[in-house]
């Protein structure tokens, strides 16, 4: 592991403990109440979904065009991520839609991207899973147009229907909102570092014990 | 030398299936049950919802098409003459295309009987505006399957493959069958917007166009062990 991976983790665990407290401190919003406050979970890991994603995706393409393996196992480890805090997205939507918007999903442009985005990931997963040999490769062509294919999702479900909050709100939320937000924000960008040095090591590992029997049989 | 290439594998391919028309028969077939088995879930009181005639052909098409791709690969893999198609001194790229124009073929062959069907079956106005319909079609079935040759083609190495396409295909088709669905729903309303129309054809021709040339540029790499 690396000498910052330990202090990071702990600076990690202490914001998560701390991020509650704050959370619980801002002030109420005056429409919706109490269940604003998933907002402060919800943005956070959707920004980790999208980081994710996007790593996954960039790694994947050079994996197809340089072969090098460790970029297939970064796109490896953070299509993983991309299911977890896709999940975590997908939960606390609905959960706070039920309240804001009287149901629990709406086909919305913003929610059937993230969907459709989740799909694709999980469809990663399960093809290097019970692909077999040569998946690695396969996974990557299939993350590069999942890459290629959320333009078209996102204009297509744009022109048919959207009434998702914009993001555009975040720069003007006053400080009360603010702090938390940004708080919560960079505690869940540090677990996603974090997890995905941690799962990223486990592969390098199994690549080495590997290499290191076949060095062992010859 | 590209041309000919194409023209040699799509010739190939449509010479195996015409003297068998194993692909042909059975796909069709199911794209009827599939119709029936929407009319059945749908019809109320002898009567077919209002746009559902839109989405009961897409997913036809779509789900048809995949058993389309699934067989058409399947029979490559059997003698391994994926392998010597791959194996033969001529541009990877060709060979992509040759398979695609093959399997649009086949859509398309299937499609001059499933709109008919769609039409009568749920009295819809299918063939007030063929040239529209044609187009919007054509487009549709060219990007369904251009993923889907890519992904086909790519999994026939793969364990558990018959499963594994439509999990990775309809992810990535969706705006597929969104356009698709939508577009032909504007054809059934009375009055044509065209405006909305050319929104949903842009949509698709656009789709076509990213995922011909981003499936070409991959080909090679997919497909080398």
């Amino acid at each position: 592991m690396p000498k910052w991976f330990v202090p990071a983790a702990v600076v990690c665990a202490v914001m998560m403990a701390v991020a509650p407290v704050l959370i619980a401190n801002a002030p109420y919003e005056s429409t919706m109440g109490l269940v604003q406050k998933i907002f402060y979970v919800h943005l956070p890991s959707a920004w980790v979904f999208l980081t994710a994603a996007i790593v996954c995706g960039i790694a994947s393409a050079r994996f197809l065009f340089g072969a090098d393996p460790r970029q297939d196992r970064l796109a490896w480890a953070a299509a993983e991520l991309v299911v977890v805090f896709g999940i975590i997205t997908l939960v606390t939507g609905p959960l706070w839609a039920r309240k804001a918007w009287g149901v629990w999903w709406q086909w919305d442009v913003r929610l059937t991207s993230s969907l459709m985005g989740w799909m694709v990931s999980v469809a990663y997963l399960l093809l290097r899973q019970f692909g077999g040999p040569g998946s690695d490769k396969l996974a990557a062509g299939l993350a590069l147009f999942g890459m290629a294919n959320v333009p078209f999702i996102y204009i297509s479900v744009n022109y048919w229907r959207t009434i998702h909050p914009t993001t555009s709100v975040v720069p003007t939320l006053p400080t009360s909102f603010g702090l938390p937000l940004w708080f919560s924000a960079v505690a869940f960008m540090l677990l996603f570092v974090l997890l995905l040095k941690m799962r990223v090591r486990l592969e390098e590992q199994r690549a080495r014990l590997d290499s290191l029997y076949l060095s062992a049989d010859a | 030398m590209f041309a000919r290439v194409v023209w040699l594998v799509l010739r190939k391919d449509l010479m195996v299936e015409v003297r068998s028309l194993e692909i042909a028969y059975t796909t069709l077939f199911f794209a009827v049950s599939c119709v029936l088995v929407f009319a059945f879930a749908l019809v109320r009181e002898g009567r077919a919802p209002e746009d559902g005639a839109a989405g009961i052909l897409w997913i036809s098409i779509a789900f048809s098409g995949t058993l389309a791709l699934g067989r058409a690969f399947e029979r490559e893999r059997q003698s391994e003459t994926l392998r010597a198609l791959l194996l033969a001194p001529a541009p990877r790229p060709a060979v992509y295309v040759g398979k695609l124009l093959g399997i649009v073929a086949l859509l398309a062959a299937g499609e001059v009987v499933l709109v008919p069907l769609v039409a009568l079956l749920f009295q819809a106005p299918l063939f007030d505006r063929p040239v529209w319909l044609a187009t919007i079609l054509l487009t549709g079935t060219i990007g369904f399957s251009a993923v889907g040759t890519l992904f086909a083609a790519m999994l026939v190495r793969a364990r558990s493959r018959d499963v594994l396409l439509p999990v990775l295909l309809y992810p990535i088709t969706v705006p597929v069958i969104i356009a698709g669905v939508r577009a032909t729903t504007t054809l059934l309303q009375p009055e044509l917007e065209v405006e909305v129309l050319r929104f949903w054809l842009a949509l698709l021709v656009c789709f076509d166009v990213v995922f011909v040339t981003l499936a070409l540029w991959t080909f090679e790499p997919l497909m080398t062990d």
